[in-house]
């Protein structure tokens, strides 16, 4: 069973990682110590694996390409799913890797700075033996992103006084 | 044409909102953090929203029956008895209203003709005694204090009964105190009831917004459903104050005189806020569990920045306000809100807006992110620090 008081202090960063041990001990009626022993301890199992912004990279006036691309491959002898989704994602381009039920068995999403950047990768993983097909997808617009709602500021509509 | 004179004495009378003046000033601070405010910070769930678009776009745009749509008050059956373990006939003995606040009045202008007292205890939401006034009746204050919690206590309620008394107004969990009232702490109250005939509204519409336990309903002691009209609402448990949507609960013969009331009044509460209500009671609860729980997280962190502010606060265990007593400054209330909103932009509403009894606290409402109230905080803290800082140096000189 998960213990709920390292949920709770994961929750609690996976939504503002700023927040410092002494702000969450508040919340959460513990020592300043024991929040940061927990979120040590959190670190050191790989649960909490980096402390990132999220960043609206369009409105900073920086342009990236995006591309969805559905791999099919064969899984060789000694060469299963693993080691060829490890073949992938460790190229740095690579944002994240599935492995998917349905139609195509890798799901691999791409970011980079040009649309020719994806023409080559696309070539690169269609050279491996172990892939049968490849079929990419451009993302024209991001609406939402990580749980973030991309283009609708959330403005406090309410009355600053009431009752 | 003197206009003013036309106005009935009744509504002449009704002291103008003690909020809504400082309202007005807080306008002039664009950039000022507001704790101020009675309603959620979330946006109605999405689902809720979804259902009443849905609904329109298939035309659903008409009345419904007087009381509510039967789906719903079945609903609202079901989750009484769920929750509360209340027995309410979703047939007989549940209307829906514009809000608790419809429900407020026409509970009162069914119970009270000229003259009847109305026993509140105070601090109490502002609606309260200008409804009493509405209908006729007396309101008669039942101060509670920070030392009890805020709770009410059942010798302070015998001491207010007078031969008039006749309607008691209890609001638990309490605005703007965040007091609540545990199972033994309603069973002396409920033999004070019991003896004098009073029937009690019980305004419960922050009962899901309950810390630590459950909310229970005075209406679930035995013997005390026949007491008991039940006020809730959709307004704060599901972040839904824009619909205007909430229900009464009462025994059939009370409903029935309530409901002839909201059908030449009303006519019925609005189709498509109905439509909302009930995908809330049905798909809505988990989302209201995790509205709780950001509160709560909230709730411990302003109580703590409080104590360590120095100013004494009795812990908040239900709504979303705490109250803390700003009196080791030394300063009222108003002049307290009124320069913390000039010197720090910072909006609190003063305690005895609340009441009498409210003097000398404020009310801060934590229905904002942890990051505006951190924010906030600071600069309360840096705030009392100066004011007494001023007292030191005052009293030395
Ligand atoms: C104690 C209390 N009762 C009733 C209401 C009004 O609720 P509704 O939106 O359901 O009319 C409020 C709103 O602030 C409240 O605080």
């Amino acid at each position: 069973m998960a213990d709920p008081l390292r949920l709770e202090i994961l929750s609690l960063l996976e939504e503002n990682a700023r927040l410092t041990a002494e702000q969450i001990a508040h919340m959460l009626d513990l020592s300043k110590e024991n929040v940061e022993q927990i979120i040590k301890e959190l670190q050191d199992e790989g649960i909490i694996l980096k402390y990132g912004a999220s960043i609206h990279w369009r409105k900073a006036g920086k342009r990236r390409v995006n591309a969805l691309i559905d791999v099919k491959v064969t899984p060789q002898h000694g060469y299963g799913f693993d080691t060829v989704a490890r073949r992938i994602y460790l190229f740095p381009e690579v944002q994240s890797v599935y492995l998917m039920s349905g139609a195509y068995d890798l799901s691999v999403a791409l970011e980079v700075d040009t649309m020719e950047e994806v023409g080559r990768f696309v070539e690169k993983l269609a050279s491996f033996d172990f892939v049968v097909s490849t079929t990419t997808h451009f993302v024209l617009k991001k609406y939402k992103e990580d749980g973030i709602i991309l283009d609708e500021p959330d403005k406090d509509r309410r009355l600053v006084i009431s009752p | 044409m003197n206009l003013e004179e036309k106005i009935s004495p009744i509504v002449k009378q009704l002291a103008p909102s003690g909020i809504r003046r400082f309202f007005d000033l807080v306008n002039t601070k664009p950039d000022a953090i507001s704790l101020g405010v009675g309603e959620p910070d979330f946006t109605t769930p999405w689902h809720i929203r979804e259902a009443c678009v849905d609904a329109l776009e298939r035309g659903m745009t008409s009345y419904t029956s007087n009381q509510g749509m039967p789906e719903l008050l079945e609903k609202i059956s079901q989750y009484l008895s769920d929750r509360f373990s209340l027995a309410y006939d979703g047939q007989s003995e549940i209307l829906v209203t514009f809000g608790a606040s419809e429900a407020i009045d026409i509970a009162l202008r069914t119970l009270i003709t000229h003259g009847d007292e109305v026993l509140i205890p105070e601090p109490c939401y502002v609606s309260y005694t200008s409804c009493v006034q509405l209908a006729g009746g007396k309101a008669i204050a039942i101060p509670t204090s920070s030392q009890n919690g805020f709770k009410l206590r059942a010798e302070d309620l015998e001491k207010a009964i007078s031969p008039r008394s006749k309607v008691l107004i209890l609001c638990y969990p309490n605005n703007p105190t965040g007091a609540i009232m545990r199972k033994e702490d309603w069973e002396p109250i409920a033999q004070v009831i019991k003896k004098h005939d009073l029937l009690v509204i019980s305004d419960e519409i922050y009962a899901e917004l309950t810390y630590r336990g459950h909310h229970f309903s005075l209406a679930s002691l035995p013997g005390m459903k026949e007491h008991v009209i039940l006020i809730s609402g959709f307004s704060k448990a599901f972040a839904m104050t824009g619909w205007r949507i909430g229900y009464v609960a009462a025994p059939e013969i009370l409903l029935q005189a309530m409901l002839k009331i909201h059908q030449y009044t009303a006519l019925c509460a609005p189709i498509t806020s109905q439509i909302a209500a009930f995908e809330a009671l049905k798909n809505g609860l988990s989302e209201c569990e995790a509205m709780v729980s950001q509160y709560d997280r909230r709730r411990r962190f302003v109580v703590k920045a409080f104590q360590e502010i120095g100013l004494t606060c009795h812990e908040p265990q239900g709504a979303f306000y705490v109250f803390p007593s700003i009196q080791p400054l030394g300063m009222d209330a108003h002049t307290f809100a009124e320069e913390l909103i000039q010197e720090e932009s910072v909006a609190v509403v003063p305690g005895d807006v609340f009441g009498p009894s409210g003097k000398g606290h404020i009310r801060c409402s934590y229905a904002t992110s942890l990051d505006r109230l951190d924010e906030a905080l600071r600069r309360i803290e840096r705030f009392v620090k100066k004011k007494r800082k001023n007292i030191l140096l005052s009293s030395i000189s």
